[in-house]
């Protein structure tokens, strides 16, 4: 099968991409006071980077995004099972955790909270996961 | 300090991630998961030391009150339990270089392997109701993720099998805890003990208790819902089958125990009287199932739903010498499953078969593996200078101050033929003429593998052999278990 030209599409998912990396983090930093979260902020990023994927195939985004998602998988839960471990520094119990007030330089004063670190865990194995799943299904069609 | 009950779930996590970085590099991983194993196996027999000499562990994690949070409770039972499954751990991460294909081991085997025991020793310390499903399910997880290791065709047919019959048992699980949920309004196993026990258990708990024991029965292997299991288990690798004969029935006897211990003690008529029809049946046909086979990995397989059904009869007559014969069957049938499916794994390598028919003579080449599986078969068949004899004599005098004539039949039938199904495949692998299938070319690798089976089966002869030291802390955990108050003032600290 010839190639079709898909520039509409290609086009407008480097515009749709962008928007969802930035709703997948906002969601992602909202979680605490509003829905949102780890799981479904890491879900919308795999969701961007898998209509990255369909636009322009494996190929192109192996060189954009030279990473290997599998490890993502241990890293993230390195991070969550760190922040679990980092109360026995302190002698709390396990996964305790804390928060403070802060004045960021643009945000002005804001708590942050050591909550949003085992987030982050929860955000990168879930990308991790996805994308790992998607990708090892994809790679047997690649071949051929 | 209390975050030691916490150890034993975080060790093999941290272990299992970071081995997951370099999963590749074969011998760093196996040096980096036999030390890991060893210093968990050290950190869990302190911690063992600690909750026998000065009561019970509690952690609230986050720091949150007990109804409130979760709480991990590292108690006599629940440690002695960790501390067992670090022991076939050790004995499995020993074994495993030498039965498995290094494309298996760099395909995340021990990544895999930690992971299970995370979950196992997770379910044994937690002390939450939907908890207990979460480490059911990392467990599960790691087993799917071990069943299919090495993608044979058999493996793949009883994956399927395996994997949907846990689903559909998970699932119920998550049902019957909501249900229990809507009644009592917690998920805290200590206050639905306090709850239970202030309505007297009355109607619609029964019927959930029924419900848990439905699920627990059918991750234990109990009759009727121990058919998924024979198959699944012989298939994998001979280590993969050793962990899972050792451990995963066993938690779901665990959660029966606790369970029927500690929260629906109410209205022992219904339940407890139903477990003692269902633990003689289950007896007598898993061991009818081990004696119906001539695959030796098979009746293996078969020989762990009779332990089960023994274990269950102490649970369903419920006083205190049953109890403690049910505890102690746990931990020698935990060793002992161990020991057996690495040994079984070990002769179908060395005859190249696991067919008993083709097999013979083997005790010219393989004179230790032939001994030790005799030792192995009278410790299972509960000879009496051995673990399993203690057990079942317990569990006997149980059943005989409360006149449950019946179970004692079944018990001391289904022994025989347990032994029977035994001595089968050591007259016939181990004597008679020399078959030409035997290599004798495979003997170093046999060697090497003999000697983690040897340590494991030392330790069961010792729990049979020092049955003096073992049985008074054994007896100590039925009394803790029997005083189900002890376990709920401990943890919701009145």
């Amino acid at each position: 099968m010839a190639r079709t030209n898909d520039i509409i599409l290609r086009t407008t998912t480097t515009l749709i991409a962008f928007i969802l990396f930035g709703f997948s983090i906002y969601l992602f930093l909202a979680g605490h006071n509003a829905p949102g979260g780890g799981f479904i902020g890491g879900l919308m990023t795999s969701a961007a980077i898998v209509l990255m994927y369909m636009a322009y195939g494996f190929r192109a985004m192996q060189k954009v995004l030279p990473v290997s998602f599998r490890y993502f998988v241990p890293a993230g839960l390195l991070i969550a099972v760190g922040t679990g471990i980092g109360s026995f520094v302190f002698d709390q119990p396990f996964l305790s955790h804390t928060y403070g007030y802060f004045h960021l330089p643009v945000l002005g004063k804001t708590e942050l909270a050591t909550a949003l670190l085992f987030d982050l865990g929860v955000y990168i194995t879930v990308i991790g996961v996805t994308m790992t799943i998607i990708l090892t299904i994809a790679d047997d069609i690649d071949e051929e | 300090m209390s975050n030691l009950a916490a150890l034993p779930i975080i060790l093999p996590l941290l272990a299992g991630i970071v081995l997951a970085f370099f999963h590749k590099r074969i011998k760093l991983v196996r040096i980096v998961s036999q030390v890991t194993a060893v210093i968990n196996l050290i950190v869990v027999a302190v911690i063992f030391w600690k909750v026998h000499t000065g009561g019970s562990i509690i952690l609230e994690t986050g720091d949150w009150t007990a109804p409130y949070g979760i709480i991990l409770v590292a108690d006599i039972l629940s440690i002695t339990l960790v501390l067992t499954t670090n022991i076939v751990a050790v004995a499995c991460v020993f074994y495993a270089p030498r039965t498995l294909s290094e494309s298996q081991e760099s395909f995340y085997f021990y990544s895999f392997f930690f992971l299970l025991i995370t979950g196992v020793s997770g379910a044994f310390i937690t002390g939450d109701l939907f908890n207990l499903f979460v480490f059911f399910e990392v467990l599960l997880m790691a087993s799917y993720g071990l069943i299919v290791l090495g993608n044979g065709k058999v493996q793949l047919r009883e994956s399927i099998k395996y994997v949907l019959i846990n689903l559909f048992s998970s699932m119920l699980f998550v049902t019957t805890i909501s249900f229990l949920y809507s009644v009592v309004g917690t998920v805290n196993m200590a206050q639905i003990a306090q709850r239970v026990h202030e309505v007297d258990q009355k109607g619609i708990l029964t019927t959930i208790a029924l419900l848990l024991f439905f699920v627990f029965a059918t991750k234990a292997a109990v009759f009727p819902l121990y058919y998924w299991l024979p198959r699944p288990y012989s298939v994998p690798n001979p280590v993969v089958s050793a962990l899972f004969g050792a451990l995963l029935t066993k938690v779901g006897v665990y959660s029966i125990l606790r369970v029927f211990t500690l929260i629906f003690v109410k209205d022992i008529s219904a339940t407890h009287t139903l477990f003692i029809y269902l633990a003689a049946l289950t007896m007598i046909f898993g061991v009818v199932g081990a004696l119906s086979t001539n695959n030796i990995k098979l009746i293996i397989a078969y020989n762990i739903i009779p332990a089960v059904g023994f274990m269950l009869m102490g649970i369903g007559i419920f006083t205190k010498v049953s109890i403690s014969g049910t505890i102690y069957y746990l931990i020698h049938d935990m060793v002992i499953k161990g020991v057996l499916f690495m040994l079984v794994g070990a002769i179908a390598y060395a005859a190249g078969t696991s067919d008993l028919r083709k097999m013979g003579g083997l005790i010219h080449h393989y004179p230790v593996q032939g001994w030790f599986f005799f030792i192995a078969s009278l410790v299972l068949a509960g000879i009496p200078p051995f673990s399993g004899f203690i057990g079942k004599l317990l569990l006997l005098q149980g059943a005989l101050a409360e006149e449950q004539i019946m179970i004692v039949g079944a018990a001391l039938v289904s022994s025989l033929l347990i032994l029977l199904s035994m001595i089968r495949i050591f007259i016939q692998g181990f004597w008679g003429e020399e078959k030409e299938l035997a290599k004798p070319e495979r003997k170093k690798t046999a060697a090497k593998m003999a000697w983690p089976i040897g340590l494991l089966l030392s330790i069961s002869v010792l729990l049979g052999v020092g049955a003096e030291w073992f049985y008074p802390s054994v007896e100590s955990i039925a009394d803790y278990l029997m005083n189900p108050q002890i376990y709920i003032d401990s943890v919701l600290k009145e």
